[in-house]
């Protein structure tokens, strides 16, 4: 990928970059081809639709990791009208993987937590190419429990290729931090919404994705391993990626058939990174709407439906005696 | 088939105390057969054993008595899931739940296999269902409900059918009153079941987040490998989490850090030693301890069922 173009959108820059000469020719020449540009025009809706609605697993795969995709940090900006940011997780450090603070949506109070990738190599640097250690994590955690203590709505947006590989991270107990959040968010007594706005990698993703509403993005995607780790796994060969994504089913299309997730939020066409003030309103719009819902429930009935909805989740059968 | 059945032979296998056989001497064999042994694979195949970590040559059946680990150097050798059952359980007292609950191929899996035939060949090549067996039994006489899972089963991984049988056995322990002991061991989330198999994270968590809240106690017992997915959920929850000798325990498999870091790990890094400097779990403990361990924690939890509010 080069300068943030994708390979299936080729054709269509391409149009689109006809049509602006013939625009300029016309004007500099002062002939008349405004049916001629017409034209063009409606064949260029007519790929985009094309293209964006036929997108194979791997090029959202690559949508989903478009560096000028609306981040963690975009939707903050895009959604609340205010937000306050609360670090560290009082047991190691801050994590900055992970953002976490205190948000008003529309007058009301929740506590946001999202997971925050950079857009170049410095910002990924800062980020941790989102992928947080425990303590991003145990951050997490403890900003949920504050948010049950002063019966907060949870939002969590999910956007990371997985929690972090490395010494420290094991050192400090990255399963039990993950084995934590998942438990702990099962018997949260406040509504949890999380939203996969980018990648959802593995048990590093699932570790804030527990909820009473599960949503992707359009072209999001979420896997048990990234399409290269199922492809070094299982084909012995990284450059299988493709494939795997493929026979993972990692779309959102794929997951709301196999009822992982509720719910898909549509995108503008040609992707979230094309319209940030409409995907913003589409996201804030359903959180709305969802938060609304959940917070009329009594909060038992609430964790019997949390809890009878992840119990549901899986495909087995009995095998009758012989 | 019927798993139950198939249990039942390596169980008397186990625990049979007569030696029908000859005992012999290591150190004699050693000198006269080891090297010719060690070079022929096959020959050693069912008979003898090499010892992966110290290269000593060992007769099976010794092994055996030895609960799989080695005389000379200690390595514990993995144990299958009728093994480990065995291991703790007082004899005749196991009970099995769901034995008959198998996979489906929700996402029409292939990769260099289709997904249906390698569960096939893992049904036949272990006579198990599935990578867990669960149910409830005793050990030194406390009632319990019990699962352990097995490496030879597609690498322990953990499935739909993993993840529904844990469940299920700890609502049974909830609705029973029973503590839980699950034996890991795993390589982590089955691939071929995708974000399926993810998801069993949540659930068996959430199965023990409500065993948490009626005040039960569950009993981790971490063995070699436990890693991935598995160490990410319920491994990792235990009220009190035991790490068996030598067992490598990690999130992220060592292989993966070192591609990540491009350096070398230390030797001793994600041992069950290293999880206990690390103060991520309880205590480190031998095979030939362990039943005995359990039966002291269960004893000394004895009569707290259900807390103080429980009196």
């Amino acid at each position: 990928m080069l300068n943030g173009i994708l390979e299936f959108e080729k054709p269509l820059l391409e149009l689109e970059r006809k049509i602006q000469e013939l625009r300029a020719f016309s004007k500099e020449k002062g002939i008349d081809l405004i049916d001629e540009i017409k034209t063009l025009e409606n064949k260029a809706i007519i790929m985009k639709k094309e293209i964006y609605s036929n997108l194979s697993s791997w090029e959202k795969v690559q949508l989903a990791r478009h560096p000028q995709r609306p981040s963690t940090l975009d939707y903050i900006k895009l959604i609340f009208d205010d937000f306050l940011e609360l670090h560290g997780d009082r047991l190691y450090g801050d994590d900055k993987s992970i953002i976490g603070g205190l948000a008003n949506l529309d007058g009301l109070n929740v506590t946001f937590l999202g997971y925050q990738k950079g857009r170049d190599t410095k910002e990924n640097i800062v980020r941790n190419f989102g992928m947080p250690h425990p303590e991003g994590y145990r951050k997490a955690l403890r900003l949920m429990k504050q948010a049950e203590k002063f019966s907060r709505p949870i939002i969590c947006l999910i956007d990371t290729p997985g929690a972090y590989p490395g010494i420290a991270a094991e050192e400090r107990g990255q399963g039990e931090a993950i084995a934590r959040n998942l438990l702990e968010m099962s018997l949260l007594k406040v509504p949890i919404i999380a939203v996969i706005i980018g990648e959802g990698g593995s048990g590093g993703a699932l570790a804030l994705g527990i909820g009473d509403k599960i949503a992707m993005l359009e072209h999001a995607v979420y896997s048990v391993s990234s399409p290269e780790a199922c492809a070094a796994i299982l084909w012995k060969d990284a450059s299988k990626a493709q494939q795997a994504a493929n026979v993972l089913r990692m779309t959102a299309q794929n997951l709301k058939e196999l009822e992982v997730i509720d719910d898909i939020i549509s995108e503008p066409l040609g992707g979230a990174h094309r319209d940030y003030a409409q995907i913003g309103s589409m996201l804030k719009a359903f959180l709305r709407e969802n938060i609304n819902c959940l917070s009329e429930k009594n909060i038992d009935n609430l964790l019997e439906e949390r809890y009878n909805k992840l119990r549901r989740i899986g495909a087995f059968t009995q095998r009758l005696e012989e | 088939m019927c798993a139950l059945g198939g249990n039942k032979m390596q169980w008397k296998d186990l625990f049979k105390v007569k030696p029908k056989y000859i005992t012999v001497n290591p150190d004699l064999m050693k000198k006269q057969e080891a090297k010719q042994i060690a070079d022929k694979k096959d020959v050693a195949e069912g008979l003898w054993f090499k010892c992966e970590d110290c290269g000593e040559i060992i007769y099976n059946r010794e092994l055996d008595r030895n609960l799989k680990v080695c005389f000379k150097c200690g390595h514990h050798f993995r144990l299958s899931s009728l093994e480990r059952l065995a291991l703790l359980l007082d004899q005749e007292s196991f009970w099995e739940y769901d034995a008959n609950l198998q996979s489906e191929d929700p996402l029409e899996f292939t990769d260099l296999k289709k997904y249906p035939d390698r569960l096939t060949a893992a049904q036949q090549s272990t006579g198990l269902l599935e990578a867990v067996v669960t149910g409830e039994g005793k050990v030194l006489g406390h009632d319990v409900v019990i699962g352990a899972m097995d490496f030879n089963f597609m690498a322990g991984s953990m499935g739909s059918v993993v993840g529904e049988k844990l469940a299920r056995a700890i609502e049974q322990a909830i609705e029973k009153k029973l503590p839980v002991i699950i034996c890991s061991c795993s390589g982590g989330a089955r691939m071929q079941e995708g974000m399926l198999s993810l998801m069993q994270m949540a659930k068996t968590s959430a199965a023990l987040g409500r065993l948490h809240q009626a005040g039960l106690l569950y009993i981790s017992v971490l063995t070699d490998p436990t890693t991935g997915g598995v160490t990410a959920s319920f491994a990792s929850l235990g009220d009190i989490i035991i790490a068996e000798s030598g067992a490598l325990v990690g999130f992220t498999g060592r292989r993966v850090i070192e591609q990540t870091i491009r350096q070398k790990l230390p030797q001793n890094f994600q041992t069950a030693e290293f999880l206990l400097e690390h103060g991520m779990v309880d205590m480190v403990v031998e095979r030939k301890d362990l039943k005995a361990t359990i039966g002291k924690i269960l004893d000394l939890h004895n009569g707290a069922e259900g807390g103080l509010a429980g009196a």
